[in-house]
């Protein structure tokens, strides 16, 4: 592994590779050593969470970070190419984190510079790093990736973390309940691949009484702008709000995860049941990215 | 008929069978210089395909790149290559399983459109061609796909 930029450019092999270094970091059985290494976090679009993650990932191995944050436009403004920018970072920087609004961004990063590039978000496009803590965090709770019944809720529409984590778990073989508003429904082009993967999918529009035979519920933030009419918002909104009453006949395996951050979609009530997992899953994060550098930069 | 207007360059490529009306935009891809000996018919009738374009050049030899961009325009057209008068190769243009030059990306926040550089797609011709940009990862029709010239 070179860069990390899609997780269409991961095997099946590669991903549970990635997960059982994440698990060896997590236990100490691997302790990687970033001493003198110096890992640059370009944000041309703010994320504090997934840029903290990261940060917090290297400097727990000994690693040091540069942070770049901001806008695209900053050096362009005094004329200077993305190439460039890019190409100069690179002789700073072991590694290159980048984030960006712009779809292809880090592909193109990672064509321009010699240093691994980590794709942490381009535009609707990828978001690889999420994509894998959320697969860490569910063989963590599960046991295994294999045959698992995923719920996807809130906004699958334009939400890029479920598609990215509908079409890693089709690989795995994973059956999917898409629970959303019509109007927010999974995608059609995402739907095609899993038709011709042979994957099972169910649509509804209600949290309530759909979730009892899920191994994992995956709630995603419906966002009121997408509304056309903020009534209709209110209308639906609680249809998708996970509430502890509703928790009464789930398996025994279940978990609730959430990519953070939550508005009101889950129930604070849900917080302290054993089901909740959002936050130690934004944990896994860190384990990950770990195990993401670790790997870019030669570990084993 | 037909054979004798083929024939009628003595070294050089004929582009036959290109979907009638489209020969203007091949001559636009294609960077033809004063040089060039051009012959062009337009709206001819074809057995194969209804009504079809035409173009000649003479001592002129397509790129692999510039074959790659006919194909996205026109699928269906042959490529002959004529030496002293003769069909030396004649074959039907396939679409390129990939395409990196002279591409254009739909997607207006695709990094190929933002910095100007080309977008490179695969494309997956196993049946309807669909390509995928290899930079922002979306899939389009060949048609959708704009050459540039
Ligand atoms: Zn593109």
């Amino acid at each position: 592994m070179k860069n990390l930029i899609s997780m269409r450019d991961l095997t099946k092999e590669e991903i549970l590779h990635l997960m059982e270094t994440a698990s060896k970091i997590e236990a100490g059985k691997i302790v990687p050593d970033m001493t003198r290494k110096v890992a640059a976090l370009l944000f041309f679009e703010p994320s504090t969470r997934t840029m903290f993650s990261f940060d917090t990932a290297m400097k727990r191995m000994n690693g040091q970070t540069i942070i770049m944050s901001g806008t695209k436009n900053t050096s362009a403004k005094k004329g200077e190419t993305f190439a460039d920018t890019l190409e100069t970072i690179a002789q700073y920087a072991d590694i290159i984190i980048m984030r960006s609004p712009t779809e292809g961004a880090a592909r193109y990063a990672s064509e321009v510079v010699d240093v691994p590039v980590v794709n942490a978000g381009d535009g609707a496009n990828q978001h690889p790093t999420q994509a894998l803590l959320d697969l860490y965090s569910i063989i963590k709770t599960q046991g295994s990736l294999e045959n698992l019944k995923i719920g996807l809720a809130g906004d699958l529409r334009f939400g890029r973390t479920v598609h990215s984590l509908a079409q890693a778990m089709a690989v795995f073989g994973a059956e999917f309940k898409f629970i959303s508003p019509s109007f927010l429904e999974m995608p059609q082009y995402i739907k095609d691949d899993l038709d011709e993967m042979g994957i099972k999918y169910e649509e509804c529009d209600d949290v309530e009484g759909n979730i009892d035979d899920l191994d994992i519920l995956y709630v995603t933030r419906i966002q009121r702008e997408r509304f056309a009419d903020p009534e209709d918002y209110e209308k639906v909104k609680g249809s998708y709000i996970l509430r502890k009453n509703m928790l009464t006949n789930v398996k025994e395996n279940f978990k609730v995860m959430h990519p953070l951050p939550r508005v009101d979609e889950i129930h604070t009530d849900v917080d302290d049941t054993e089901f909740a997992y959002y936050f130690p899953q934004a944990k896994n994060g860190v384990y990950t990215r770990e195990a993401i550098i670790h790997l870019l930069l030669g570990g084993k | 008929m037909r054979q004798i207007k083929v024939n009628a360059i003595k070294n050089g490529t004929v582009i036959d069978h290109i979907p009638a009306g489209k020969v203007l935009r091949v001559i636009d891809l294609l960077t033809i210089t004063g040089k060039n000996v051009v012959m062009m018919g337009m709206n001819l009738s074809s057995g194969k395909i209804g009504k079809k374009d035409i173009l000649k050049i003479e001592n002129r030899a397509l790129s692999d790149d510039e074959v790659n961009s006919v194909a996205l325009i026109a699928p269906q057209a042959s490529l002959i290559i004529i030496k002293d008068f003769e069909v030396i190769k004649k074959e039907a243009l396939q679409i390129p399983t990939y395409i990196e030059k002279n591409v254009v990306c739909p997607n207006v926040k695709c990094i190929s459109n933002e910095e100007e550089i080309s977008s490179k797609f695969k494309i997956n011709v196993d049946k309807e061609p669909i390509a995928r940009c290899v930079y922002c990862e979306k899939k389009y029709k060949l048609t959708e796909i704009r050459v540039k010239i």
